[in-house]
């Protein structure tokens, strides 16, 4: 049997994405390796959510492949990629109204992944709701509270929570920390970092933040117009940048 | 218009034939919502125009109708559906459970167990048992398509973290043949256990929804539960206070501003008949010598 780890976890291989003339993304191409956090920067209609979209087959893209553990995800029924979507992904949205039922406390908002796949007993789901709640900072007190009641940070740390509890594989994250103050941000990132490395996740990450994408990312994919102008190591990329819109792109960071 | 201008059963045939491929495609796959081109009755929406929909396309001239409302055959809704096929399809009616052929019943199972050869129809309002949940029908669909079954867990488990106990105590979903979930319509979860491998045929029929679907006899059904919250049927813990019996399900009376209550069994022909046969209960009048 071949070590998963000496295979790239997805490959993904001329993917283009139009919307009727105009342009989604163009001939994106990229290994991804398990453990690894690809950063996907570029500025807003630069093709970055189309492409994180066709990636975790919630638009089909118009051309290319995209081969998850060697299984092509657009050849594949629905039946099993939503599996995949539930089991083996995670899906982190800016918005946590998107990614949370707002109507359902957050112990249940956790469990409802675990009940997905066919947990079945009540004290096991809420010992381990109770657990990542723990894991991304919020009071097991607040375990019954539904999350219209959190503050944005919190809402966004228990999407994670609720992402993360069936231990997937590969997570897809648009912009994570958008929509939260610096002081938040921080704290945001600082756990992401932790369970990223704890758990040996795989992410893709779009972000328009540098910031972000500098403390997360271990590579850098730059994009403008739907088509990849750059990519390379994070310190790289962003050190030495080479493309006129990257250095641009750089250089039009506020130093504080 | 006189009665005699509308056709048998009020629909005309090829409504009919319609309605009962519907049936018979529901029957075929048991808890599936079957659509059909549901149509308008002379009653109002949740009145029962689905169940009067499939009662109509069920009844044969030789038929014998009993309908009920809440478990009792002498209230508003039991008895203008009852009148209404009295004069639209001129067939017999009774109050009787056992000598009834084809039974409608809103909101409840008759006590006495039914046998086969029977149609049990329901009036159902809300079909879809994910509906709370998921608001998008086309979402729904597909949950069900894919057997995607886990939110329905994720109500339960509100119930137990918000009342410690699953608190849903009318239309409790089940699992139909290990397949589809399926929403019994609001009969008390106490009457859940007789839905499973009855020998009378089970159909189910909601008008403004337009969906029919239904449960064929001797039919596996489950009601869903947690390992560590085993499903309970429950019912008030009395004895009814007019016929004594002590495993019927019980309507609560009021009976005056003092706090003063009376338990009575919500089928109003099993408590008859058992009262005929010289059962009594704590408020039963006395005998008159």
């Amino acid at each position: 049997m071949k070590d998963l780890r000496d295979t790239p976890l997805l490959v993904v291989e001329d993917l283009s994405k139009r919307y009727g003339a105009r342009i989604g993304c163009v001939d994106v191409s990229f290994d991804l390796w398990p453990g690894e956090v690809l950063g996907i920067v570029g500025e807003s209609g630069s093709g970055k959510s189309t492409l994180l979209s066709c990636l975790a087959g919630q638009l089909a893209p118009d051309t290319g492949r995209v081969l998850y553990q060697g299984h092509d995800t657009l050849e594949m029924g629905e039946p099993q990629r939503r599996t995949l979507a539930r089991t083996d992904w995670a899906f982190v949205h800016q918005n946590p109204r998107d990614g949370l039922r707002m109507g359902v406390s957050a112990g249940g908002n956790v469990g409802e992944r675990l009940m997905a796949v066919g947990a079945r007993n009540y004290g096991a789901i809420r010992e381990a709701a109770t657990d990542w709640l723990g894991r991304v900072e919020i009071d097991a007190t607040r375990i019954d509270d539904r999350p219209r009641q959190f503050s944005g940070g919190m809402q966004q740390r228990l999407q994670i929570a609720r992402n993360l509890v069936t231990a997937p594989k590969l997570v897809f994250m648009d912009e994570p920390t958008g929509g939260l103050d610096v002081s938040v941000q921080a704290r945001l990132l600082d756990l992401l970092r932790g369970l990223v490395r704890d758990m040996g996740l795989s992410v893709i990450l779009v972000t328009h933040d540098l910031a972000v994408a500098r403390l997360l990312a271990d590579r850098l994919m730059v994009m403008q117009g739907g088509h990849v102008i750059e990519q390379g190591l994070t310190d790289q990329v962003l050190d030495d940048p080479q493309a006129p819109y990257t250095q641009l792109l750089v250089s039009s960071v506020l130093q504080v | 218009m006189s009665d005699q201008a509308y056709n048998f059963a009020y629909l005309d045939e090829a409504t009919k034939r319609m309605i009962r491929r519907a049936i018979l495609k529901g029957l075929a796959v048991p808890g599936y919502q079957v659509p059909f081109a549901s149509r308008e009755m002379p009653m109002p929406y949740g009145w029962g125009t689905g169940g009067v929909q499939v009662t109509a396309a069920c009844l044969t001239p030789e038929d014998t109708l009993k309908v009920i409302d809440q478990g009792a055959d002498d209230t508003t809704n039991a008895v203008s559906i009852r009148t209404f096929f009295e004069r639209t399809a001129g067939v017999a009616t009774t109050t009787q459970t056992a000598q009834a052929s084809v039974i409608q019943t809103r909101h409840r199972i008759p006590e006495e167990p039914l046998r086969a050869g029977q149609i049990l129809v329901y009036q159902v309002p809300i079909p879809e048992p994910l509906r709370f949940l998921e608001p998008r029908e086309s979402e729904t669909r597909k949950m069900h398509a894919l057997e995607e079954y886990g939110l329905m867990h994720v109500k339960l488990y509100e119930d137990i973290a918000r009342h410690g106990e699953i608190s849903t105590a009318y239309a409790y979903p089940v699992r139909v043949e290990g397949r589809y979930v399926m929403d019994p319509s609001p009969i008390p979860k106490f009457d859940n256990p007789k839905l499973g491998n009855c020998p009378a045929i089970q159909l189910f029929g909601a008008g403004r929804e337009q969906r029919i679907y239904a449960l064929p006899p001797y039919c596996d059904v489950v009601s869903l539960d947690f390992e560590d919250h085993p499903f309970t049927p429950s019912k008030a813990d009395h004895d009814c206070d007019l016929c004594g019996c002590a495993t019927s399900y019980l309507d609560e009376v009021i009976t005056d501003d003092q706090g003063g209550r009376m338990f009575v069994c919500s089928d109003t022909d099993f408590c008859e008949t058992r009262r005929d046969a010289g059962h009594r209960g704590r408020l039963s009048p006395e005998e008159t010598a």
